[in-house]
């Protein structure tokens, strides 16, 4: 509740300084948010663009997330969903198989990929204490380099070196039904997947023994060693869900949003969901929501560019001034709290409630 | 004589309870004053008021006959008042001088003039008797000097009034005392100082007023002079407390626990226990008694599997146990009351449900195919609290972190006598108790013992150890100089065998 509420003023401090660079910049803020909104969800077939552009955010950012319930910090979903993404892809330009097969064989791959991807930096620190921030990241650009080589050795595109082979459209996450419903729009399966894969996670996370042991590793190791706990396998199992949530994600980015891979990118949507997962408080509610404002913000900024003399990076300079205040939430909560104290004069300045916000 | 802190009708609420319910304490200037009350009484709330931590939402602060208002620590700070907290606030890896110094760095131009800090600190060590070296890192100094550290602090800062928040359950018998000289230094060079303590004995050595709450709500002020240990007990708890331990004579059964020639590594390395061989009978309480460090806690951690053996072995019913996982350990019948419950004990972030089954979270009936029964899980921490008496603001929804000191380890016990263990590990069990929980957590580890279950305890307290046990091992430098009956000894006799001196008669 409170965590929703500094959220939501973090969402509207960040909207109005983005308000103010924009009269800097001599635009009107009322029309460039119109166009921005209007950009993002003006018509079914934007919403539905909309929604694809959050589906891989919503997976980035249950990856990690996920991870921080646990006390890790991964770091790495961008190799994660580059690995996941390679897998399926491969996956597909591989094999002849019936569509549902194929895609069910697609995901397990995404999965098992982008799940591998992080079971070796879990499996370092577990076993060597190596710190999974440092670890993750070296994983980042093994996979980058990864996908260098193999897309051009071994399925490289018609026309450019630099590129996969497109996968042909019944191989991809796309499906008819859906691309009409939303008036051709790239919106596909990963939507739905990213969906189950909010409900699984809270499901896990607050319904199973699994997420007990998992959030009283991270909140203290010690006492779950004490309590028999086993803290390695934890830290290796956390590590590894979280990879096969960031896997998927790429399955959703490269096999739905797109149709081919190319090399040299490490996708953006990885470190994105650091901040998707900060702004949604690591619960996978908020993650989703989170998810789905970014995707607005994106995906609104072309149309607002194009209607308008204010430049695309604006997107990004909200989102980073709306996490700016999500991080800083103390002196949220601190503002909160004073609030609270007059009106029924009964809290402090750092009581009880603000310490659990601090994640 | 002149008031330097006067705290007039405070109230303090949390959600579901009210911390200080009126409550007035004056400090005269040079005086030791003693802050009692029971578990969850309030005490570190309201020194959490004059530290600035809390908003009263009642009550005027006088400080020097000024009324101020203390937003925060620094304001704190900047009205002469310091305070070392239950728990010490210390970096790890940084050395004494860098620690005392954090947050008010001092400059040479544009960068930290550490040398200047580092020497005014050995100054003032030298000058109140703290011994302090500023070099030091504090990872390798002992609890007592990283007190000190914290004292060190507050000195720095130009402190005049020092609290101090139970700043003996940490200490030896031997810290202890040194505490309670540097604190009559520090009132010689004209210091004020609050203490929280729940040892009377205390209160009477150095105190010279103490002021008593029961329950959030101010029972009075006494002149320690005038006031026997018993009557301030009394006020405190509202009823007489019994300060000896009754129990009958044990009638040890067969083996629970066997300890043979176990050798085990410190954490410098190096072997911290040698050649340690015991034994503990069904229906008795078997006591360890030494100067801390000298093998206790790698006893403890060997047997509950915290801690790697390097040679010999460790039976539990005659099943040997040394190399097994915890988690079968406690499933074969161990019980631990650890003895750093902060990082040990509890997840503080859990709530006191979570936390009371830490241990059985995966069983039935709180657990069925792998997904938990909030029910069931709620009701059995409900009997477990009630039992024990555990106070806290919204019951077992609380989260553990703001208990106050003692009810999070009325919890723990309570959380380890349900499982109610053939073997029951108690390490310095009633560590931060007041007087009244401490008597009944004796009364339950004597019946634990009368059930026929045996009890290994651990304590730093002589008289805790004298008392309970029926018989007793006394380490040295990680040996066992040997085992005696508990009642054909006495204090001297033990504290002889605890600095080295062995013994012929041995049993
Ligand atoms: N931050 C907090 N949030 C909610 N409740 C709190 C908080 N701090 C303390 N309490 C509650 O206020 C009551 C008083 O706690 P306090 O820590 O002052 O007790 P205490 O007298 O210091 O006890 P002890 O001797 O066990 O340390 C307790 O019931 C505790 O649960
Ligand atoms: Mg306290």
């Amino acid at each position: 509740m409170r965590n929703t509420i500094v959220s939501l003023i973090s969402i509207v401090l960040g909207l109005i300084a983005g308000g103010l660079l924009m009269l800097f910049i001599g635009a009107s803020p009322i029309e460039g948010y119109t166009y921005l909104f209007q950009g993002a969800l003006k018509n079914i077939s934007r919403i539905g663009d909309t929604l694809a552009t959050a589906t891989p955010l919503i997976f980035s950012g249950l990856a990690v997330a996920f991870a921080f319930r646990t006390g890790l910090f991964n770091i790495g979903a961008s190799g994660q969903m580059l690995i996941g993404g390679l897998a399926a892809t491969a996956v597909a330009l591989t094999f002849d198989l019936s569509r549902p097969i194929l895609l069910i064989v697609m995901v397990l791959a995404g999965i098992i990929g982008g799940g591998l991807w992080a079971f070796i930096p879990g499996l370092f620190k577990a076993k060597f204490n190596v710190h999974e921030v440092v670890s993750t990241i070296m994983m980042n650009w093994i996979a980058y380099w990864t996908v260098y080589y193999v897309v051009p050795g071994y399925f490289k595109g018609e026309f450019l070196e630099t590129e996969s082979r497109k996968l042909a459209e019944e191989t991809t996450l796309r499906t008819p039904w859906l691309t009409e419903l939303f008036q051709g729009s790239y919106i596909n399966l990963g939507l739905f997947f990213g969906v189950i894969a909010v409900i699984i996670m809270a499901f896990i996370i607050n319904k199973t023994t699994l997420g007990f042991e998992l959030k009283a590793v991270g909140f203290n190791r010690h006492a779950a060693e004490y309590a028999g706990m086993k803290v390695n396998r934890n830290i290796i199992l956390s590590m590894l869900i979280s990879g096969a949530l960031a896997g998927l994600g790429g399955v959703a980015l490269y096999t739905g949003n797109a149709s081919s891979m190319q090399i040299g990118i490490l996708p953006s949507q990885g470190y994105d969901g650091i901040a998707v997962a900060l702004l949604g408080a690591n619960s996978p509610v908020g993650v989703f929501f989170a998810a789905l404002l970014f995707g607005i913000l994106y995906s609104g900024t072309g149309f607002m560019n194009a209607m308008i003399e204010i430049p695309p990076e604006l997107a990004n300079t909200i989102i980073a001034i709306i996490i700016y205040f999500a991080a800083t939430s103390v002196l949220i909560h601190r503002v909160l709290n004073k609030f609270r104290k007059t009106r029924s004069n009964s809290n402090d300045v750092d009581g009880p409630v603000g310490k659990k916000g601090e994640a | 004589m002149s008031y330097v802190v006067e705290m007039l009708n405070i109230r303090k609420e949390f959600p579901g309870i009210v911390a200080n319910d009126n409550i007035t304490l004056t400090l005269k200037k040079g005086e030791i004053h003693a802050l009692l009350g029971e578990n969850g009484a309030g005490k570190s709330t309201l020194m959490g008021v004059l530290f600035g931590m809390y908003q009263p939402e009642k009550g005027i602060i006088k400080i020097r006959e000024k009324e101020v208002k203390i937003t925060s620590p620094n304001v704190a700070n900047q009205l002469g008042i310091g305070m070392v907290h239950q728990h010490f606030k210390l970096v790890e890896n940084f050395t004494v001088t860098e620690n005392i110094i954090l947050g008010s760095e001092p400059l040479k131009g544009m960068v930290l003039d550490i040398d200047k800090a580092a020497k005014r600190i050995a100054e003032l060590s030298k000058h109140y008797g703290l011994n302090v070296d500023p070099h030091s890192k504090i990872e390798d100094i002992s609890v007592g000097m990283q007190q000190r550290v914290e004292i060190m602090k507050m000195l720095y800062r130009e402190a005049e009034v020092l609290i101090f928040d139970e700043p003996t359950a940490v200490l030896t018998p031997h810290e202890i005392e040194e505490l309670m000289k540097i604190m009559r230094n520090l009132i010689n060079e004209g210091k004020s100082i609050i203490i929280i303590t729940h040892k009377l004995k205390e209160i009477k050595a150095v105190a010279d007023r103490c002021t008593v709450i029961r329950r959030g709500k101010g029972i009075g002020t006494v002149n320690v002079k005038e006031t026997s240990t018993a009557q301030m007990a009394e006020m405190m708890v509202g009823r007489e407390v019994n300060f000896k331990v009754d129990k009958k004579a044990s009638t040890p059964g067969e083996v629970v626990l066997q300890i043979d020639s176990l050798s085990v590594k410190n954490n410098r390395k190096v072997l911290g226990l040698k050649n340690f061989s015991v034994e503990v009978k069904r229906g008795e309480i078997f006591g360890i008694a030494g100067v801390e460090g000298n093998g206790q806690s790698e006893i403890v951690e060997a047997i509950t599997g915290l801690r790697k053996v390097e040679s010999g072995k460790i039976l539990l019913n005659g099943k040997e146990i040394t190399n097994i996982p915890i988690r079968k350990r406690i499933e074969s019948g161990i019980g631990h009351i650890p003895e750093d419950r902060h990082r040990r004990g509890l997840v503080l972030d859990y709530t006191l449900e979570n936390n009371m089954v830490l241990e059985v979270y995966n069983k039935p009936p709180f657990a069925k195919a792998g997904l938990l029964n909030g029910s069931a899980i709620k009701n059995y921490a409900k009997s477990i609290l009630e039992n024990f008496d555990v106070r806290s603001g919204e019951g077992g929804a609380s989260i553990a972190r703001t208990l106050s000191g003692g009810n999070q380890q009325k919890a723990i016990i309570g959380r380890e006598m349900e499982l109610d263990p053939d073997l029951l590990i108690a390490v310095q069990p009633t560590r931060g108790l007041d007087v009244g929980s401490i008597e009944y957590i004796h009364k339950r580890l004597i019946e634990h013992r009368d059930k026929g279950k045996a009890v290994l305890l651990v304590s730093l307290e002589l008289d805790e150890v004298l008392q309970l046990s029926d018989r007793i091992a006394i380490v040295n430098n990680g040996e066992l100089i040997g085992t005696v009956i508990a009642s054909e000894t006495n204090e001297n006799e033990v504290g002889l065998m605890m600095a080295g001196v062995s013994k012929e008669r041995s049993v």
